[in-house]
């Protein structure tokens, strides 16, 4: 499995993440050789297996609704890179 | 006396007969890192005015008699979970300055028993690595040679125990972060059962496979503090309802009647040859003790574990990590043109090298066109993993295999090649794709740098881990070695 250098940079830009033109080109290849590794996968017949997402059988899990306290919002907004009042602060969504 | 040297239930007895105090063993321990912690990097933070507090505290209530075996007993934290006031780094520059809100459940619960918490561990950046390396900060090194890795990704946790810069650590595993350093630095790490142990306020890798243990000294010192942090948590929906056993009446030193299988698959190709050496004398000594070993076992899935968990674990991290954007907390560009230009320039500058490799890839594997192909195979292949290891519970009250292929590696030598890196993990990762317990004790040196064995059980058998570690320990004197600094 070759990765081009236009499928590197829209995965990225799926995700958001921002590369240089020197990552692109590492991601490209290094990519590529633990795909082209991991197609020993297809060898295995898994007709009729049914995927495990997680190993424990755990069904929906409910508990009651009972109110407790929140995090303090101080220091839960000391993190913020930004905030203002009682509110992180973000960049205009919509231009 | 040497404080540093003692085990947790060795400096407990002490404690209790006050012939110390957990002020001095907690200056012995800062004493300690400020000494070596220079050449080792084994910590990201070191807590001195904590610890000290937390020591204080300790005295007062081991003097009312109302001690539990961990008061007043210093220890490392892995630097991916939160703890309250104390920044939590995940050794990323994404989280540099990130101070938690919150304790995650284990550190709570470790508070309640009287913890002394002298650092945070170093690790590989948000636990994606086998050898420390990957750390924003400084690569840890290896107390028996230093111009080795310790293993990773609780690399500085390892360490940090191996070295007495602390009595016992806390680590986390996805797929080996525990067993494999505990092997290199010649230390016990137990990964339990999936969801034996709460994962709230440990900082998401890969949900479904990752699982907070001890690295201890011995597996007495395992035992305790399984007894402190194993149970229901609400907080963490994939916690186990079941009950906690008290874990220390299984250390029972005789092997009788219990069934030991050897997994061919586990003798890998590439497997040094002083570290299998090592391993067939171990299992030898466990049929000495009682044990009926079966050499002959198949597990025929296994050599497809690395890379159904090369895709699974990267697909989750990559949905993980969507968090970090900027905006909450973490790392943050001030200057870009628009809110998805600082969300890419933030992610860019926040994450190292192994870091965006596995979201690359986990996003490569989840997006529309591959997902059959390499996402749904993997999780497919995770079925068949399980089962094989279901069957085998059936016929063997455990297995036996090496932690790792190889003794410690120099540093440097695999991190640029993601690949042979991921190989170090070969041994360790079925057992987290099948979410069952492993525990990885000392079992001799090959070139004088250390061996580790991995035993493996059936879900919730962490018990019967313990006791067969426990009986090797005894007859044994690997743990007892301590690399000379």
């Amino acid at each position: 499995m070759k990765l081009s250098r236009e499928e590197v940079k829209h995965l990225a830009l799926l995700v958001r993440l921002g590369l240089s033109d020197a990552e692109v080109e590492r991601f490209r290849e290094q990519l590529s050789d633990i795909l082209e590794a991991f197609e020993v996968l297809q060898q295995v017949d898994t007709t009729d297996v049914s995927p495990t997402a997680h190993s424990i059988a755990l069904g929906n899990v409910l508990r009651d609704d009972e109110p407790a306290p929140s995090l303090p919002a101080d220091e839960v907004l000391a993190n913020a890179p930004s905030q203002e009042e009682d509110y992180f602060r973000v960049r205009a969504v919509l231009e | 006396m040497d404080l540093c040297r003692l085990t947790i239930h060795e400096a407990g007895e002490l404690l209790r007969r006050r012939e110390i105090s957990s002020l001095q063993l907690t200056q012995a321990a800062l004493d300690r890192i400020r000494e070596i912690d220079g050449n080792l990097r084994a910590l990201v933070t070191v807590s001195q005015e904590l610890a000290l507090q937390q020591a204080n505290e300790a005295d007062q209530r081991i003097r009312q008699g109302n001690g539990t075996p961990l008061t007043g007993i210093p220890a490392v934290i892995k630097d991916n979970m939160c703890t309250r006031g104390t920044r939590t780094t995940c050794s990323s520059r994404m989280l540099e300055n990130f101070i938690p809100p919150y304790d995650a459940t284990v550190v709570e619960k470790l508070n309640g028993c009287g913890m002394v918490m002298v650092g945070k561990g170093n690790m590989d950046e948000f636990a994606m690595g086998s050898s420390t390396e990957h750390s924003a900060f400084s690569p840890t090194h290896n107390p028996w040679d230093l111009s080795r890795v310790p293993g990773g990704s609780s690399g500085g946790s390892a360490v940090a125990v191996a070295s007495d810069e602390a009595i016992y650590a806390l680590g986390s595993d996805t797929g080996g972060s525990i067993r494999q350093p505990a092997g290199f630095c010649s230390v016990v790490g137990l990964k339990p059962t999936y969801g034996r142990v709460s994962r709230y306020g440990l900082v998401a890798f890969a949900s479904s496979l990752d699982q907070i243990g001890p690295l201890t000294k011995d597996v007495t010192d395992c035992a305790l503090v399984m007894n402190a942090i194993a149970g229901h948590d609400p907080r963490d929906s994939t916690s186990l309802p079941h009950p906690v056993p008290d874990y220390a009446q299984s250390l029972i030193p005789d092997l009788k009647g219990l069934r030991l299988g050897v997994p061919q698959e586990y003798f890998v190709e590439g497997m040094q040859k002083g570290v299998e050496e090592a391993i067939r004398s171990a299992v030898a000594r466990l049929e000495e003790l009682g044990a009926e070993v079966d050499w002959g076992v198949s597990l025929p899935h296994t050599r497809y574990g690395l890379a159904a968990y090369y895709i699974i674990a990267p697909s989750e991290a990559s949905a993980n990590l969507a968090r970090y954007d900027g905006v909450k907390y973490g790392f943050s560009v001030g200057e870009a043109e628009s809110m998805w230009d600082a969300m890419e320039k933030t992610k860019q500058g926040g994450f190292g090298p192994e870091v965006k490799r596995r979201i690359m890839l986990g996003t490569y594997a989840l997006s529309a066109g591959y997902y059959d192909a390499y996402y749904l195979k993997a999780q497919q292949v995770r079925t068949l993993i399980r089962q094989e290891f279901d069957q085998a519970c059936e016929k063997f009250d455990a297995l036996i295999t090496p932690t790792s292929p190889t003794v410690p590696f120099k540093i440097g030598e695999k991190v640029d090649d993601p690949l042979q890196m991921y190989l170090s993990d070969v041994c360790t990762l079925p057992i987290n794709i099948a979410g069952v317990p492993a525990i990885s004790i000392p079992a001799g040196f090959a070139d004088g740098l250390p061996v580790g064995m991995q035993i493996i059980g059936k879900p919730l058998s962490e018990e019967v881990l313990l006791r067969i570690a426990f009986a090797y320990e005894q007859a044994t004197e690997w743990h007892k070695q301590r690399p000379k600094l």
